[in-house]
């Protein structure tokens, strides 16, 4: 093997548990303070067009999934509905989205239905595919569809919830299945960092 | 012992149907019914609620074989849904992925497969209606030897982190296999 190769699956390496500690992330990972995401065009849940500047301003909490999710998704947005809730009027000082990694199943319709269920404080994200896995890339957000025997299809995609503050920047991410009181605290310290 | 009158006899009778009646009303949708398919017993079948115009739920419940030789859960159908398969989600680092249990999922001679979130599940899609806590709905499990059963599953609000109630069991015999960790 030459020494060419032996840098390049050095780097290779690197990448790798470069990318394992990013993403297994918290606000202490390689990412803090990191500006995440782009600017989009999309549509909300009620229809409406939406884009970046919905997100300008507050500090919000940033959850990718699909409605065809047995658990993952349900379980997140009944928790993080119960967590602003819980952290009441500091709450709203959040903004919370739910953004659709399978828009073309995800109706406007479909996420309206679906979130309302759960939260009026969370808004869905969905629209235009290309446009959607854009803006998922700008979160560092792994996504893939994955196909079924059948003929369908299912989404992998990463689980966790992102914290940003007013201006977009990286603040931590809350994983699945963290507990409630851990979660609180961040959202807690989340608006507090916005009220400095 | 004295004999009871007849009287006495409707009485107690009646007193018994109530408490029995009592207790059945007072445990309310926690206690799912088991149910036996020749070696294998079925526990507390429960479906996860969901919103209106979700497509899909998650049917969890355990699976026991007390029998000599192994089984797989291989499908099924459903009333209220338009497919039924055996899924299993697995977290890797902080990446959801869902897959299909091609060839069904296994249960081992003389243990047990726990279904339950985070790990496997009866994947119901294409739902004909949301399905509400408190409800009941009928499916029909296929195993690949016992045949198939048909089961009424519990539909809960599945709360985060809320442990699944299953019957008691002997431990020493029990294989987990839902447990299989995420490999990275």
């Amino acid at each position: 093997m030459s020494w060419a190769a032996l840098a390049a699956l050095l780097l290779i390496l690197a990448g790798v548990f470069g990318y394992q500690s990013w993403f297994g992330g918290t606000e202490r990972s390689l990412m803090a303070g990191m500006k995440m995401g782009a600017p989009f065009k999309l549509v909300d849940h009620t229809g409406k067009p939406i884009t970046d500047r919905a997100l300008a301003g507050k500090p919000a909490a940033v959850f990718f999934g699909f409605t065809h999710c047995p658990e993952i998704c349900p379980t997140t947005l009944v928790e993080l509905s119960g967590w602003l809730d819980e952290i009441g009027d500091e709450g709203t000082d959040i903004n919370a989205f739910f953004v659709s990694v399978d828009p073309v199943r995800d109706t406007p319709e479909i996420m309206r239905s679906y979130i309302e269920n759960f939260s009026t404080r969370i808004v869905g994200v969905t629209g235009d595919p290309a446009e959607v896995s854009r803006l998922a890339k700008a979160w560092f957000v792994y996504f893939k569809k994955v196909p079924l025997d059948d003929g369908g299809y299912t989404m992998d995609h990463t689980a966790s919830t992102f914290l940003v503050d007013a201006d977009g920047h990286f603040k931590g991410t809350i994983a699945y299945g963290e507990s409630s009181d851990t979660a609180i605290a961040k959202l807690r310290r989340l608006v507090k960092s916005a009220s400095r | 012992m004295r004999c009871l009158k007849s009287t006495e006899t409707e009485m107690l009778k009646t007193t018994l149907t109530a408490i029995v009646a009592a207790t059945c009303l007072m445990a309310g949708p926690a206690i799912a019914k088991d149910y036996k398919l020749g070696d294998l017993a079925i526990d507390h079948p429960q479906a996860r609620a969901t919103p209106p115009k979700a497509p899909v739920s998650a049917g969890y419940m355990t699976i026991r074989n007390t029998g000599s030789t192994p089984d797989r859960l291989v499908g099924g159908t459903a009333t209220f849904a338009g497919k039924v398969e055996i899924h299993e989600m697995k977290m890797e680092g902080d990446v959801m992925k869902m897959r299909q249990i091609s060839g069904g999922l296994e249960i081992p001679a003389g243990g047990e497969v726990v279904l339950k979130p985070g790990g496997y599940h009866v994947m119901f899609m294409k739902l004909g209606g949301q399905l509400q806590a408190g409800e009941k709905r009928k499916a029909t499990l296929q195993f690949e030897k016992a045949g198939t059963i048909d089961i009424e599953f519990n539909v809960e609000d599945i709360k985060p982190g809320s442990k699944m109630k299953h019957g008691s069991m002997d431990h020493s015999k029990t294989m987990d296999h839902s447990m299989s960790g995420s490999s990275n």
